[in-house]
């Protein structure tokens, strides 16, 4: 008797505490049942506010769908750790845009539904954008757009140092050019490879280019590439503070007109027309030459699995919207992202034919979690990023650093 | 429970304030120690619940869960799902053979050290330096107090940017003095050199603070006494001074000693603990494990954590120690 009687006045007083909502144990993720009320919806572009139209082509694919479509936007790495919480605590939005790397780790946590179970098709999607969000052969969500890495060079800076930019093949051909650029009293390259994911997303095109193979870090091609960087490093081609480089403060960087060559993304072209000097932009080459296989970037729009599964039917509306060719070219000129269907493309490259190197970048693309890696990717990629840093802070040489990589890569799995 | 009122109103008047409980008979007793306190003990617990509920929602259940997490194999599928099975050890063992462990171990006791010397030696230099007394000595020692103001994503960024190799200001004023650059954030020979000075910076206003507030406690007959009896400045400062404050010194350094085992933001800010694990420290590492790539890896990070925790935990013991010897 008189433990209950103190367990009330402890809850009471709990409630009083903490305010009533969290004594209500409401439930998140609308609660309505399907055909009307909200819909909630969460995408990682803080950066677009209420009246940018990024903002409005989401509410109106929700009033298009006879809902109210509510937008929460927060920071990729955010959004992905608030993904993993709310599957916990069963309070998932209906609809949530996904960085394209962390899909597969979605699907592993059972938090996404398929998308052919919501009826729709993704075979019209160019394929190796898709496949970024595809695990044993299931879609996960359709690309709202693709982006991917270049090099940008600083048009002023190559002819005063007697470069021509159609010379840059293979890797020693850009050497020789950077070489130029530094006698020449410039600087060569920067690039981003900060202890993160952007680290690997940078060093990708160059680990793919040798003709590495995740799986197995340690190769000689994995080595060849980070040898390459290690040395513009050492050599001065490239600033030691790439260590610290983030692809924003590599931008900033670059945008100085101090650097002859930068490696950066599609999403960088809005302020490439803002640095007030001339640029040009050519694809990474490969060690041998030819184009670089380059890593896709952005995000999926998913569906997280739901109780009332009849809100799949709105969801689905929404998402066809999102995703419909006139609305992926409006989203994609804004994102400063490449369309996942060529007839798009084609459309953004005759608004802009400044995109068509970009197009032809992405042909060449890959899914970092493609080709049956899925989860296995974040493990390679953090341990690979590790060794890159291990590598140009002078502490390893590229061989044992690319090899203690692969052995802790393999301890993981185990 | 009116009757057990005026019964117990007439035997302490019988009484007269005698302690009656032993004069009792065991039935009385039994009844008064079921009835009589009973308002007073619900008022009691009335008050009690709010602390009760606060701590068991804020304290005991997150470091249940951390525990929990930490014997528990969780992968990302049982984090959402549930049904991570229990792993005993294995966490910890897998954090202890890990080779970062060592390096995270070493780095936290110099990052916690050198911090707690330098920040100790400068705040109380600066303190007693204040404790004279000057025209706009309080305007300076507010200006001082800016470190503890700022938000640490500010201070941190900003260190960050004057640490810079490439357009640093710490590296240009070092090239007009002729000395050659220096890769402050991004050499392991110095990247934990760098946030420990950012460190150092920040925690000096703390200590500045207690001392200063101590530095008020001793009396000014001892100075007084002591210069007429001949003491120059540095015998006042050893003989008085530093032995009256010892007690404030040591809750200064204990507090110091824990916070900054903890330090996190400025580290990940600064550094992210690399290049390499060269600037990582177990609070770093831990969330590297939980959230530093796109496959969380819950289970070893509490573990990280838990062992920071008891680390803590035993200066945190020795705090309370050194408190209940030290005279009221």
């Amino acid at each position: 008797m008189r433990i209950s009687r103190s367990a009330v006045s402890a809850v009471v007083a709990c409630c009083a505490l903490v305010g009533t909502g969290a004594c209500s144990g409401s439930g998140s993720g609308g609660g309505s049942s399907s055909g009307s009320g909200t819909y909630t919806f969460w995408d990682p572009y803080p950066q677009f506010d209420s009246s940018d139209a990024w903002a409005k082509l989401v509410a109106s694919c929700g009033t298009q769908a006879g809902v109210t479509l509510k937008r929460t936007a927060m920071d990729t790495t955010d959004l992905n750790n608030k993904a993993l919480l709310a599957g916990q605590q069963g309070s998932l939005p209906d609809l949530m845009m996904v960085d394209n790397p962390f899909v597969s780790t979605l699907v592993q946590a059972g938090i996404l539904t398929k998308t052919s179970d919501l009826g729709l098709d993704t075979s019209a999607l160019q394929k190796n954008i898709v496949g970024a969000g595809t695990t044993d052969g299931a879609a996960y969500g359709i690309p709202i757009g693709a982006n991917t890495l270049a090099l940008y060079y600083n048009k002023a800076i190559l002819s005063q140092a007697g470069i021509d930019p159609g010379t840059v093949k293979d890797w020693a051909s850009l050497t020789a050019a950077l070489e130029k650029a530094k006698s020449a009293g410039k600087k060569g390259i920067t690039f981003g490879a900060i202890g993160t994911e952007e680290g690997s997303f940078q060093f990708l095109p160059w680990f793919w280019g040798a003709g590495g193979d995740l799986t197995k870090l340690d190769s000689a091609q994995g080595v060849a590439a980070l040898s390459l960087w290690k040395d513009w490093v050492s050599k001065g081609l490239a600033p030691n503070d790439v260590l610290s480089n983030t692809q924003t403060t590599s931008w900033q960087e670059f945008a100085t007109g101090q650097y002859a060559f930068g490696e950066n993304g599609t999403w960088q072209l809005a302020n490439a027309a803002k640095v007030g000097f001339d640029y040009g932009i050519i694809n990474i080459p490969g060690q041998n030459g030819g184009s670089a296989p380059v890593p896709t970037g952005g995000e999926f729009v998913t569906v997280p699995v739901q109780k009332d599964t009849a809100r799949y039917a709105v969801d689905k509306k929404i998402m066809e919207c999102l995703t419909s060719n006139t609305n992926l070219l409006s989203t994609d000129t804004t994102l400063s992202y490449i369309a996942p269907v060529p007839a798009v493309q084609d459309q953004q490259v005759q608004q802009n034919p400044a995109l068509k190197p970009w197009v032809s970048a992405l042909a060449a693309a890959r899914g970092r979690t493609s080709g049956g890696l899925g989860t296995k990717y974040p493990v390679i990629s953090e341990q690979m990023w590790t060794a890159v840093q291990g590598a140009l802070s002078g502490g390893k040489n590229p061989q044992s650093a690319m090899e203690d990589a692969q052995k802790a890569a393999d301890a993981h799995k185990s | 429970m009116s009757t057990a009122h005026a019964d117990d109103l007439h035997r302490s008047a019988a009484t007269s304030r005698a302690p009656s409980q032993d004069a009792d008979p065991p039935q009385a007793t039994a009844r008064r120690g079921r009835w009589v306190p009973r308002g007073s003990q619900l008022a009691a617990w009335a008050f009690l619940a709010p602390v009760v509920v606060y701590l068991g929602a804020f304290y005991a259940y997150p470091l249940y869960r951390n525990v929990d997490l930490s014997v528990r194999h969780y992968t990302v599928r049982s984090f959402v799902q549930g049904g991570a099975p229990f792993s005993g050890w294995d966490n910890f063992r897998q954090v202890i053979d890990n080779p970062t462990f060592d390096t995270a171990l070493r780095n936290t006791m110099v990052f916690t050290l050198v911090s707690i010397l330098f920040q100790y030696v400068l705040g109380l230099s600066l303190a007693v330096f204040f404790h004279r007394g000057f025209r706009l000595a309080p305007t300076l020692r507010a200006l001082f107090l800016i470190p503890w103001l700022l938000p640490l994503i500010v201070s941190a960024s900003t260190w960050s940017w004057m640490f810079n190799s490439e357009s640093g200001v710490v590296n240009y004023g070092l090239h007009l003095v002729g000395v050659g650059k220096v890769d402050w954030l991004t050499s392991p020979h110095w990247a934990l050199t760098s946030v420990i000075i950012a460190n150092i910076w920040i925690g000096i206003p703390f200590n500045l603070v207690i001392l200063y507030s101590g530095l008020q406690n001793i009396p000014a007959e001892l100075y007084e006494a002591a210069s007429l009896d001949g003491a120059t400045g540095w015998q006042q400062f050893r003989r008085i001074t530093f032995p009256l404050l010892r007690p404030v010194s040591a809750i200064t350094v204990l507090l110091g000693l824990i916070y900054t085992l903890k330090v996190f933001d400025l580290i990940w800010i600064m550094t992210r603990g690399g290049p390499g694990d060269s600037s990582t420290t177990l609070s770093t590492w831990s969330y590297r494990y939980g959230f530093g790539s796109l496959l969380p890896d819950f289970g070893p990070g509490a573990a990280v954590g838990n062992i920071l925790i008891l680390i803590a935990l035993a200066f945190g013991l020795f705090y309370i120690r050194l408190q209940r010897s030290q005279p009221a």
